[in-house]
């Protein structure tokens, strides 16, 4: 629903009365820390644009797709995920010391942050905001099938639920288990089956057509 | 702190709503926000910790109803103002009032991709002796510092299993309060939903600790 109870075309030129206090505050700030030369405008703008166009989920999802077809690469992502990771063009920030945790039909892993936000950046980009909302961090370690039938996931009662709870700057990747059928796709196609949620352990990988 | 951060097994806050096709930013000052807070980042005049810890200061009622990127910039504007880089008045004009003070760094248009390709690595070398292996049993301590720690309050005083080791990461316990990295040993530690709840289900949750909050347990 864009556009609901609001009209976004009028005129926005009438001296920004229309911000939040907020907005003001952020707005402000950013004035005064460029005005003080604390901070580079144009480093704000590069900043937005790589957290909105080029890092994002689709940059796990190819880990995945990865995972999913190379025995080799899975193996290195066991033993050193940072690094297998790193290979394909994935680092840094939120992201400096990797885990990658692989469901199967025995364990289902699922990753919160109770106490922040953290969350792998690199691979995921920046977290949804249920992920950061008091709901998810707080009953996740208590009731992790609860929350996940609120995702519309079901575990068969014999599958055990890990949940890790992202308390130092270890940043985990679940990788969801393959879709049956899926045999004979591309990494391309793969990838294409590998949502977000699943990434986190909210979600199951798509089936496969 | 025992402070609104640490909810981990409230189940007060109601239902997880997932929105479909969720942006990535839903404002434009929320973009802005999170910009501005990496960017100040390179003034050089705090940590990852200490940001952490002033973001958990924040009055509980007003901590669970902010918006998440409205506690990260209150956040960097506190330390901002105590820090001397601003004044709250500049803050309200939305003008320099009185000359900058000096800062380490900043981050230039140029310096982005770098920068947040290197990130911020919390591992570090140490000669401390590593306590535990995987497969002991360990308890964590019955802790509740006034200040910063990432020993949550729901498995503090409870047996677990070491899964694995991370080698020494800066302890952000000290690490929050200035005094420095101390580097610690970093364990996963597992703990059943029985031990930390009193549930039958096989399930488990693990954290991540440092070995100061971890002692032997028989």
């Amino acid at each position: 629903m864009p556009h609901d109870g609001h009209d976004h075309d009028h005129d926005h030129n009438h001296h920004g009365s229309e911000l939040s206090p907020i907005a003001l505050r952020v707005k402000a700030l950013e004035s005064l820390l460029v005005e003080k030369g604390y901070v580079d405008p144009a480093a704000l703008d590069v900043l937005i644009d790589t957290y909105e166009t080029k890092i994002g989920p689709r940059n796990g999802a190819r880990v995945v797709a990865r995972a999913w077809s190379d025995p080799a690469f899975a193996q290195w992502l066991k033993q050193d995920a940072t690094a297998a990771i790193a290979s394909l063009g994935y680092m840094g920030r939120q992201g400096e010391h990797m885990v990658v945790l692989f469901n199967t039909p025995e364990e289902h892993n699922m990753v919160v942050c109770t106490l922040c936000s953290c969350y792998p950046w690199p691979v995921l980009g920046l977290p949804p905001v249920w992920y950061k909302a008091m709901p998810y961090r707080s009953r996740t370690v208590i009731d992790p099938r609860g929350v996940l039938a609120e995702f519309g996931v079901t575990l068969p009662e014999d599958t055990a639920v890990r949940v890790w709870d992202s308390t130092a700057e270890i940043r985990y990747l679940v990788i969801p288990m393959r879709p049956a059928g899926s045999e004979g796709l591309s990494e391309e196609q793969l990838a294409a089956l590998v949502t977000r949620d699943s990434m986190i352990g909210t979600g199951l990988a798509k089936a496969a057509l | 702190m025992n402070g609104p951060q640490d909810s981990g097994g409230m189940t007060s806050f109601g239902a997880v709503v997932p929105e479909a096709n969720e942006p990535v930013f839903h404002e434009l000052w929320e973009a802005r926000a999170l910009a501005l807070g990496i960017a100040a980042d390179a003034a050089g005049l705090w940590n990852t910790d200490i940001v952490r810890h002033v973001r958990e200061l924040t009055p509980p009622v007003t901590y669970w109803e902010m918006n998440y990127y409205e506690i990260r910039v209150n956040s960097h504007i506190k330390l901002m103002i105590d820090r001397g880089m601003i004044t709250e008045a500049e803050l309200v004009s939305g003008s320099m009032q009185v000359p900058p003070r000096p800062v380490k760094g900043v981050l230039t248009a140029e310096k982005v991709p770098a920068v947040l390709a290197k990130g911020n690595p919390a591992s570090r070398e140490s000669n401390r002796p590593q306590l535990f292996v995987a497969g002991d049993r360990v308890r964590t301590r019955n802790q509740h510092p006034r200040g910063h720690t990432r020993l949550p309050r729901y498995a503090s005083g409870k047996i677990g299993e070491i899964v694995s080791v991370h080698g020494t990461h800066v302890f952000p316990d000290c690490s929050a309060l200035g005094l420095g990295e101390d580097p610690q040993w970093l364990y996963t530690v597992s703990f059943t939903a029985a031990e930390l709840w009193g549930k039958s289900a096989r399930d488990t949750i693990q954290l991540d600790l440092w070995e100061p909050y971890l002692e032997a347990a028989s």
